[in-house]
């Protein structure tokens, strides 16, 4: 039986490679920078879905990781640090800390508690970084050098930075895909599904589910940096709490714990708003109902609708 | 296999289990029976690790659990099935003890390679599926099974995870007559491998599984004895079997 996650995940790597080179002849250059955006977004949700999705996790303060990854990177450019490698292990060691302390507390709850807890743990993050007075506080900080890769400026813009931009999509893709796929993703899956049952598989759960938060607040933190190299701007803002709304918007549209879902979701978010904001000003009316028929009418999301009764859960 | 040593438990000013002690030898099926609010929940609760005893011991195979997790006592040997259905509802047959036979095979900490594609668990869960005779229903979604079926699957997922005890919770809830009869010959068959501590309702399969029976009112053992003799002793029959079993 041919393997049609796959496929389709093949089909998105594929137009995403060749789009640098498709965009210039439709004369749409301009969208690189969009792909960019939904590609930064769908990194973020594809971590996200690793604990919603497959964990049964219900984070609201995923954004806060990418503004911590965000932060990291910028602090870092700031002291004088630029090889981006350098700048990935800052990133990766501070938002796995933090995920690591807050992860340890939050999962002493679950449900709405942990929803709630995730939330608060978010704000906080949130208003420290609005704190960070010589890092800009609330209006943000402007960067004037970019992160090099070996000395070279090739990830700072264009191409070169589209395409490192896309390496980094398609590592998070595969390692969440494989990661579920696993003895480890096994036991998140059982523990998603019952838990009771799966501690009396012998099982220690709690441990399994703070390694899946860490791992992705790890991913969401590399997602911040990518932000920064692209941006060339960090504030507070990335890390509110509406924007963790957002990243659960994009993993339930797209379909939870499926192969494709979050970068179908990410790119369906970014792409609509882009053209419905340019053809009416009260885009947000169209937007919500939008919404509102697909959770509806298509429960596993895009995906289901791409690739019935694809989920990897089952 | 598993021996209780003085267990002793107090909510508050209420006393849920009066000094209880009680032992499975290997090869045995011990019953506790007793009326509802005797505290059965409470004794399995604290056997199985979920509330911790106020005195007393708990052992298993010799070992002191007392003071171990509910997936460390797992660990240790003791098997369990519940009194409501507990599967994994979106996982397939064959997953779900796939995924109790992993818990004692090598580490799960594995991040890359496919659970699904391991042969030995595949063939552990397959054996041990067709021993409780699900093997047609393998590859089907749990959530399909009928309720006699995840009964069986819930045996399946406790014996793969080679236990050296069975606490079986009220095995025969909601069964009607033919389904108990399957499962009765099903645990008498793996009675000699696995010792059995049953708390079960269901007189019928009490008197045909039990080599020896524990009648608990009020957190306390007030007879003990062979299922004839039990039947016969005038404590258990006034807290119990009252109404002319």
């Amino acid at each position: 039986m041919m393997d049609r996650g796959a496929l389709i995940g093949g089909m998105i790597f594929a137009l995403l490679l060749a789009m640098p080179v498709l965009l210039p002849i439709l004369g749409a250059g301009y969208l690189t920078g969009l792909l960019i955006k939904a590609m930064l977004l769908a990194i973020a949700a594809i971590s996200l879905d690793l604990i919603i999705g497959h964990g049964g996790m219900v984070s609201l303060g995923h954004a806060a990781f990418i503004g911590v990854g965000a932060y990291a990177t910028a602090i870092g450019l700031e002291s004088g640090i630029e090889e981006i490698l350098l700048l990935l292990v800052i990133t990766l060691a501070v938002t796995g800390g933090i995920a690591l302390i807050t992860g340890m507390l939050a999962l002493r709850t679950s449900g709405v508690y942990f929803l709630m807890i995730t939330l608060a743990f978010g704000q906080m993050i949130y208003f420290t970084l609005t704190s960070l007075a010589a890092y800009g506080g609330d209006d943000g900080l402007t960067l004037w050098s970019l992160a090099t890769l070996f000395g070279s400026d090739i990830v700072q813009e264009g191409e070169g930075l589209y395409f490192f931009v896309l390496a980094a999509l398609f590592l998070s893709w595969f390692s969440v895909w494989r990661i579920s796929q696993s003895r480890f993703g096994r036991v998140l899956r059982a523990a998603r599904d019952n838990p009771q049952r799966a501690e009396v598989m012998g099982y220690p759960i709690v441990r399994y589910q703070l390694i899946a938060y860490v791992i992705a607040a790890c991913i969401a933190g590399v997602s911040g940096l990518l932000l920064v190299q692209y941006a060339e701007f960090v504030s507070p803002s990335i890390a509110a709490w509406q924007r963790s709304g957002d990243l659960i918007v994009a993993v339930v549209l797209g379909g939870l714990g499926s192969r494709n879902g979050a970068i179908l979701g990410a790119f369906f978010i970014v792409i609509m708003e882009e053209f419905l904001s340019s053809i009416f000003h009260e885009w947000r009316l169209i937007y919500g109902p939008l919404l509102v028929i697909l959770v509806l009418y298509a429960k596993g999301g895009l995906n289901d609708l791409i690739h019935p009764k694809s989920r990897e859960a089952s | 296999m598993l021996a209780i040593e003085s267990l002793n438990k107090n909510f508050g000013a209420l006393q849920v289990s009066k000094d209880i002690s009680l032992s499975v030898a290997p090869g045995q099926c011990h019953a506790v029976i007793g009326p509802n609010g005797a505290g059965k929940t409470t004794l399995i609760h604290q056997i199985s690790g979920v509330l911790r005893q106020d005195s007393g011991r708990v052992l298993l195979g010799g070992r002191d659990v007392s003071h171990l997790s509910v997936w460390e006592r797992v660990q240790a040997g003791l098997g369990r099935t519940f009194q409501i259905t507990s599967v994994l509802p979106t996982f397939s047959v064959l997953e779900n003890v796939a995924t109790a036979v992993q818990a004692k095979t090598g580490s799960s900490m594995r991040f890359f390679t496919s659970a699904a594609g391991e042969a030995t668990l595949n063939e552990q869960a397959q054996a041990i599926l067709s021993r409780v005779g699900l093997s047609d229903r393998a590859d089907r979604p749990a959530a399909d099974l009928s309720h006699g079926e995840l009964r069986l699957l819930e045996i399946a997922i406790a014996l793969a995870g080679s236990p050296k005890l069975l606490l079986l919770d009220e095995p025969m809830a909601g069964l009607g007559k033919t389904e108990s009869a399957v499962l009765i010959d099903l645990l008498n068959e793996l009675r000699s491998s696995f010792p059995m501590l049953l708390v079960e309702h269901d007189m019928d399969a009490v008197f045909q599984l039990a080599d020896e029976v524990s009648v608990l009112v009020d957190g306390k053992i007030v007879a003990r004895g062979t299922p004839s003799e039990v039947r016969e002793n005038p404590q258990a029959r006034a807290a119990y079997l009252g109404e002319g079993a």
